[in-house]
């Protein structure tokens, strides 16, 4: 690296979920610091759960994050009924991961045209795009009320759902619902067009660092979302009960801070992990675009995760309409709804037990972990989270780019944007720091 | 006439609120012809180091780092805004106050807690003067967008003092307490129409208790489906532990 001084200290990062510092120093060409530091402020999630019911946890931990709220939930009801050793019924199944798609449309669209967009288009927020790209930001809002709307219908609101719980659902969608839902994504599907030919026009930076990529994976042909076993592109499989020796929380001998790693030296969750893993299952339509943007062969430019991100979109959109279509065709039935609240009427058998819930959600995968008593009250919970176990990843992408961009004679102004836009290509989401495996403090 | 200039600030929260926001879809352009965002970091690099016309604040308070910089912002604003649920009444990080401090970090960051030093929970109003109150978690967007009329145009909003069973009776929802659950819709504020009970799921007090609840007839309701008054105050507590410390202040007094 080139004999230059260099600091960067971008002091509550933008247009990315929660509060995150980059701190970069070069001292005389030499490295001397480079840190994603997070200053959210904790709210001790795991600690609150302990003495609450097992049947208040989903209720509980959707409000660790607004925007996975969702994901939360599936993440939460998955473990708790596995520690009750409840298994949900097939049409609650379908219904869960029909959710998990709207999450992940709603969550991919908000990143790409809200908080990434402003970066290639040369702008600091979508603001003075409404100006210069008023067509776009208008679509862009448009898809994400759909999105909305669509889970308005399912489950109430998107923002911390209110029917999707432990047990099933407490309100299934009438006929009429899944029309509409119908109706509305085949709407969506020509403002999905339209942004796949946006894409098409975008450039990203060009960076390259090998990792390895950490996604659920299966033995059947459906792209994993909701279960699994937990796979690698270093060819680990275990299941999602063995999930800490996936993340192997240590601490870094120069600072207190856990990082996670499995293989390597770190690894990477989320949208590029999974297309790195699961490419074969994706829904053709979102496999032909896949294709086109070099996604059949492993990818390897952390900056693509907003690209794969798009092309999750297109599978989740295509994947709904199915599973809409599937139930008109074998209509629901109703007498599935549920009434649990606090469990009072006991239609829920309830044992000592622990559970596991391993789920995709936008960001990667999610680990929720409960340990209950015989009356169901909660003793232990741990939350794993995607950005979590991204952050080391992130820190060792930093540190291959900042030399790389000196050598290229980069501005200081120029390696910020592009340190600042490799963080938010990972989509962090910093408020669910529940339990922040990489914690630095910045006095 | 120069648009209001407009900040959004978040402090403990999941954001969720915020993101309500962002989910007006195309009416949130319409909001954004009359005033002028000057900050909102989740989704604006811009910054503005000039006083605020109105400030909306979401989150709860629980640290010293965030008593200062509400305070701040305070003094920079001419209006203040609480919405959700951990600004206007401590929400469910009020859940911590359940515990001894030192007892729950330890047990969240281990050796790592000691950097982790934080306050009892508190709802911004506990900290500094709240002129306008959005409650809910999440907020109810048509509430929201009432509230920011009314202080665009300096009318006073009041948050509905009734019970959210008057909403649901209207909404024609079959009592939960007939469904054999506890609810706690008898004793929370309305102004949600009764948004979780429409949906087949129970009132968890996102909004507050009422300030005048009817003590008594609650009291019948639970003896008559023989609920323990422990359940119900553990339910109470998930969003509303936090009233305790104007308690405490008057106990004091």
């Amino acid at each position: 690296m080139k004999k230059i001084n260099l600091n960067v200290n971008v002091e509550y990062l933008t247009r990315v979920e929660g509060h995150g510092n980059i701190v970069v120093n070069v001292k005389e060409g030499i490295l001397e610091k480079c840190e994603l530091q997070i200053v959210e402020s904790p709210r001790f999630f795991e600690g609150m759960l302990r003495g609450r019911s097992i049947f208040e946890a989903q209720h509980i931990t959707s409000r660790i994050c607004g925007i996975c709220s969702c994901g939360h939930t599936l993440a939460s009801i998955q473990a708790a009924e596995d520690a009750l050793d409840f298994t949900p019924s097939p049409q609650t199944i379908k219904l869960r991961k029909l959710l998990l798609h709207y999450e992940m449309l709603d969550s991919h669209i908000l990143h790409i045209y809200l908080l990434v967009a402003p970066d290639l288009l040369g702008v600091k927020s979508f603001v003075p795009l409404i100006d210069t790209h008023g067509a776009v930001v208008r679509r862009a809002l448009r898809m994400k009320k759909t999105c909305n709307d669509v889970c308005d219908i399912l489950v109430g609101r998107h923002v911390h759902p209110i029917s999707a719980i432990v047990g099933g659902f407490t309100k299934l969608p009438k006929e009429k619902e899944l029309d509409e839902m119908l109706k509305y994504l085949k709407e969506l599907r020509t403002d999905m067009d339209a942004t796949i030919e946006l894409a098409k026009t975008l450039v990203f930076p060009s960076f390259e660092r090998d990792t390895e990529y950490v996604a659920l994976v299966s033995d059947d042909s459906e792209y994993p979302l909701l279960s699994g076993d937990i796979g690698s592109t270093d060819g680990v499989r275990m299941n999602k009960k063995d999930y800490k020796k996936i993340t192997n929380e240590f601490i870094v001998p120069h600072s207190s801070a856990k990082h996670t790693r499995l293989s390597r030296g770190s690894y990477a969750v989320g949208a590029l992990a999974r297309i790195n893993l699961n490419f074969n299952k994706l829904h053709p339509k979102a496999k032909e675009l896949a294709t086109l943007l070099g996604f059949n062969n492993k990818v390897t430019n952390p900056y693509l995760n907003t690209a794969a991100q798009l092309v999750e979109c297109v599978h989740c959109l295509e994947d709904s309409i199915k599973i809409i279509e599937e139930l008109k065709t074998t209509g629901i039935d109703y007498s599935e709804e549920i009434v649990v609240g606090l469990n009072e009427n006991k239609k829920i058998p309830v044992k000592a037990g622990s559970g596991v819930g391993a789920v995709e959600v936008p960001r990667g995968i999610l680990f929720h972990h409960y340990e209950i008593d015989d009356k169901g009250i909660i003793k232990n919970a741990n939350c794993i989270i995607p950005t979590g176990q991204n952050i080391n990843n992130i820190e060792c992408d930093m540190k291959k780019l900042v030399p790389e961009a000196i050598d290229k004679n980069k501005e200081e102004k120029d390696i910020t944007l592009l340190l600042e836009m490799l963080v938010r290509a990972y989509d962090p989401c910093i408020s669910c720091s529940a339990h922040f495996l990489d914690v630095k403090f910045v006095k | 006439m120069k648009k209001p200039k407009v900040a959004f600030f978040d402090f403990a929260c999941c954001e969720g609120c915020q993101l309500q926001v962002a989910n007006l879809g195309e009416d949130l352009l319409d909001i954004l012809d009359t005033i002028d965002v000057v900050e909102f970091r989740e989704v604006m690099t811009e910054k503005w180091d000039q006083g605020y016309d109105v400030a909306v604040i979401e989150g709860s308070i629980t640290n010293e780092h965030a008593i200062e910089k509400i305070k701040r912002i305070r003094e920079r604003s001419k209006i203040l805004i609480a919405y959700g649920s951990c600004a206007t009444i401590g929400g469910v990080n009020g859940m911590k106050n359940d515990f001894e401090l030192n007892e729950i970090e330890a047990h969240v960051y281990q050796e790592n807690a000691k950097h982790f030093k934080t306050v009892p929970t508190m709802a911004v109003s506990q900290v500094v003067k709240v002129d306008y109150f959005v409650n809910g978690c999440p907020i109810y967007p048509p509430e929201f967008i009432t509230v920011l009329k009314c202080a665009l145009a300096g009318l006073p909003y009041h948050v509905p003092d009734n019970v959210v069973c008057v909403e649901c009776k209207i909404n024609e929802n079959i009592c939960m307490y007939d469904k054999g659950v506890t609810c706690l819709g008898p004793v929370t504020k309305a102004g949600c129409n009764s948004w979780c009970i429409n949906n087949g799921n129970v009132c968890y007090g996102c909004r507050g208790m009422v300030s005048n609840p009817n003590e008594n007839s609650a009291k019948d309701v639970l003896s008559k489906y023989n609920i323990s008054l422990d359940l119900i105050k553990n339910k109470m507590n998930m969003y509303n532990k936090c009233r305790e410390l104007n308690k405490n202040e008057k106990d004091k007094s």
